[in-house]
């Protein structure tokens, strides 16, 4: 039998290896559509989805934007200045009124955590965590395997380092819990005031060292380290945590083979990630966003019924979405 | 409380437990004029000649003090919709409290004696059970100048406290422990280091680096805590410390005894039932300050509420408009409501499984603390006024919010079977409530 995501995606946590597979290998053929001189297929005709965007985002915004443009939905964005919410409207009211309008998805972005939860368990429509609080980032998480099984050719017995702030990434955990799910061997690194202090007990191993992380790894998914947090007391300054903790070319070198080198952005170039590695000949940077639309288009296909074996045939157009949609409430 | 109708009241047939006597065992109980005239066997013969009793058949139930809650948010002035004082004292009469103590996070903060005599006179007109005001340690809680403890002591104000609000200062908390031996009244301080908890919603441990919900080390609390009990000991003033919730605390307070420092503490029912488990699916009805902590801690504190480390159960019941928890959890206010709920959670967590016996239970619901704050009450002493608490200690029940007397809604065991339920409750001798 086919697995199903059910109703909604908002972690990757509760996700089995064999959802995570079927979002995967599903994002395989849309890839292909990108490629295209007309990049759309009539998979979503006659969706209506909503970008709710109560944080400032460009990439996972636009990227979802085009997922769903390439799959013909009819979309809408909101973001929280210049809306309701900066009248004081609450979340709920905000939910209430969207659904109102029937529509069918919602991709939703907040600072709180479990913010996508909290809308998912009060509204009928898909939801689609694009980010909440520190919690968890499917999407990035998703596109982060993608990109690393489209290098290894499998994700099972990769060794992958994240490498930064991972007390406040919700990259992070969704990559975490993803990689562990797929087989993958994953570590932290970073210094020990931004990572959580019951690290040990999510049964990730630490590297207290950058040298050690790059030492061990395959591949270093490099965290975006937010500005804000020297202000905030939790490291002294971006230029000793360069020194510290930057991927550089030099300690890059020092290992004895190629590292596959991720980053979630935006980069803060010199920071936690020099330039000529993040230019460099093992940076996958870019491709992580060009999968990101791809997956998000599997994500959004499976979410609104669409059958994996179905999949090549979607990117041809043949499949219809209505029918489609039913077919999802009886599984 | 009004003696408007004095009534003869007979509780016939009843376990009554009352550790304040060592009593255990089964009895009557003849009240007159609200006040606990007899006990035992004699009971019958000083009926004779009254033809206005009223027999209460207490057979299968347990007779016991009424109940005293030392921690508690009414709301009233200031967030009526929310509770008032009358429908708080009637949930505290519903969950077997005959007397309550309100803490004074109202608005405006009960810092003077006009606020405390208000609290006062809406609680005389609830005709529920008694409510003693707690008057702030600090001007309008703003932990900068002390609170005027003498003239709010003379309105009736039992205790000091700027529960919900930390006592930041060091200084502040000395002056205030040296100030309150004067009228001898405990200093009730909620233990949370500030700059520790600072943004914090719930423990810090691998829920919330799961969750990825900023968390509260149980250190915020134990800091607080040997800072308390150190100052209680240069100044020999009366501190008592709310709702703790870690082992470390248990331990930090076993220290402090261990040396006769006057500190005495409490624990609240979610604390010794439930862990930061309940969290999980982001349930704002599982956010409280301090937060549910782990299985360990919980243990801890049961052992500490059997061992007396920790003195008394209080439930720092704290409702909430249900559309302030209705939202993201880490923007949800903190707190719970317990009147209604604390018997069974008691009863199911620490007396079925075998922690605690019923007497114990009741010592540490009625007479510790009627003891530790020197209020009336805690006792079925002949004489004394009849404060009496009458459950069923086998009933189980499934909470159901809406049926609550409190305004609140925001609990944790929603929808849960407990043990243990409220008969009646009396007040100076008058039925409050009935199921």
């Amino acid at each position: 039998m086919t697995p199903s995501l059910g109703k909604d995606l908002l972690a990757l946590e509760p996700l089995s290896g064999e959802q995570i597979k079927l979002i995967l290998d599903t994002a395989e053929p849309f890839k292909e559509i990108s490629e295209r001189a007309i990049k759309k297929v009539p998979t979503l005709r006659g969706a209506t989805i909503v970008n709710l965007f109560f944080e400032a985002s460009t990439r996972t915004r636009v990227s979802f934007e085009f997922a769903e443009k390439r799959l013909s939905a009819d979309t809408v964005n909101v973001g929280s200045a210049g809306s309701s919410v900066t009248k004081g409207e609450t979340l709920v009211d905000t939910a209430r009124n969207l659904e109102a309008m029937r529509i069918d998805m919602v991709v939703i972005r907040h600072g709180a955590s479990g913010a996508a939860k909290f809308l998912a368990e009060r509204i009928e429509s898909n939801v689609i965590n694009a980010g909440d609080g520190t919690h968890e980032h499917p999407t990035q998480g998703l596109l982060d395997l993608l990109t690393l099984r489209d290098h290894f050719g499998k994700l099972a017995g990769v060794k992958v380092c994240i490498v930064g702030d991972v007390l406040h990434s919700r990259v992070a955990r969704s990559n975490i819990w993803g990689l562990k799910r797929m087989g993958a061997e994953v570590a932290v690194c970073g210094p020990r005031s931004l990572l959580p202090s019951a690290i040990g007990e999510l049964g990730v191993p630490v590297f207290t060292r950058v040298e050690e992380a790059i030492e061990w790894a395959d591949a270093l998914n490099v965290l975006r380290l937010q500005l804000e947090r020297m202000t905030a007391g939790y490291i002294p300054s971006l230029r000793e945590y360069n020194r510290v903790f930057g991927i550089s070319r030099e300690r890059l070198d020092r290992a004895q083979r190629d590292i596959l080198i991720l980053h979630p952005g935006p980069m803060n170039r010199g920071v936690e990630i020099d330039s000529d590695v993040a230019d460099g000949p093992f940076s996958v940077i870019l491709e992580q966003v060009t999968n990101g639309v791809a997956v998000r288009m599997a994500v959004l296909y499976l979410l609104t019924g669409g059958r994996p074996e179905l999949a090549e045939a979607a990117k041809g157009g043949k499949r219809e979405i209505g029918s489609g949609r039913r077919e999802a409430d009886h599984e | 409380m009004s003696n408007a109708s004095p009534k003869t009241l007979l509780l016939r047939g009843g376990r009554i437990i009352d550790p304040s006597q060592s009593l255990d065992g089964v009895s009557d109980i003849l009240i007159a004029d609200g006040k606990i005239e007899t006990i035992g066997d004699r009971v019958r013969g000083d009926i004779g000649g009254r033809d206005d009793i009223e027999t209460i058949d207490c057979g299968g139930l347990v007779v016991s003090p009424g109940f005293v809650d030392v921690h508690c948010h009414l709301r009233e002035p200031g967030r009526e919709e929310v509770e008032t004082i009358a429908t708080g004292a009637c949930a505290a009469a519903a969950g077997g409290f005959t007397a309550v103590c309100a803490m004074p996070n109202t608005d405006p903060v009960t810092d003077n004696q006009a606020a405390v005599g208000f609290i006062i006179r809406q609680a005389s007109r609830a005709r529920a059970a008694r409510v003693y005001p707690i008057g702030a340690i600090s001007v309008g809680q703003k932990g900068q100048s002390l609170a005027e403890f003498g003239e709010m002591v003379a309105a009736g104000a039992v205790a000091v406290s700027d529960d919900g609000k930390p006592v930041a200062s060091a200084h502040l908390m000395r002056t205030a422990l040296e100030y309150a031996r004067t009228f001898g009244i405990p200093v009730a301080d909620h233990c949370e280091e500030p700059t520790l908890a600072a943004g914090g919603a719930m423990n810090e441990g691998v829920v919330s680096a799961r969750l990825g919900l900023k968390g509260i080390p149980s250190e915020a609390e134990e800091i607080m805590a040997i800072r308390d009990i150190l100052l209680a000991r240069r100044t020999q003033g009366h501190i008592h410390l709310c709702h703790l919730s870690t082992r470390g605390s248990v331990e930090l307070i076993r220290w402090g005894k261990e040396r006769s420092i006057n500190v005495t503490a409490e624990v609240c029912p979610h604390h010794i039932s439930l862990t930061e488990a309940a969290v999980e699916n982001y349930d704002t009805n599982a956010k409280m300050n301090p937060p549910l902590r782990t299985a360990d801690d919980v243990a801890a504190l049961q052992d500490a509420v059997r061992d007396g480390t920790i003195d008394l159960i209080a439930t720092d019941h704290a409702p909430h408009h249900y559309d302030e928890k209705e939202r993201e959890f880490a923007d949800a206010p903190n707190g719970i409501i317990g009147l209604e709920t604390a018997l069974a959670v008691n009863i199911t967590w620490l007396v079925e499984s075998g922690i605690i016996g019923l007497p114990l239970l009741i010592e540490r619901m009625s007479c510790s603390p009627a003891r530790v704050f020197r209020l009336p009450g805690g006792t079925l002493r002949r004489g004394s006024a009849a404060d009496v608490t009458i459950f069923d200690p086998k009933a189980s029940w499934v909470v159901d919010a809406s049926r609550f007397r409190s305004k609140g809604r925001n609990t944790p065991y929603a929808g849960q079977t407990l043990t243990g339920r409220t008969k009646y409750t009396l007040v100076d001798g008058e039925v409050v409530y009935r199921t």
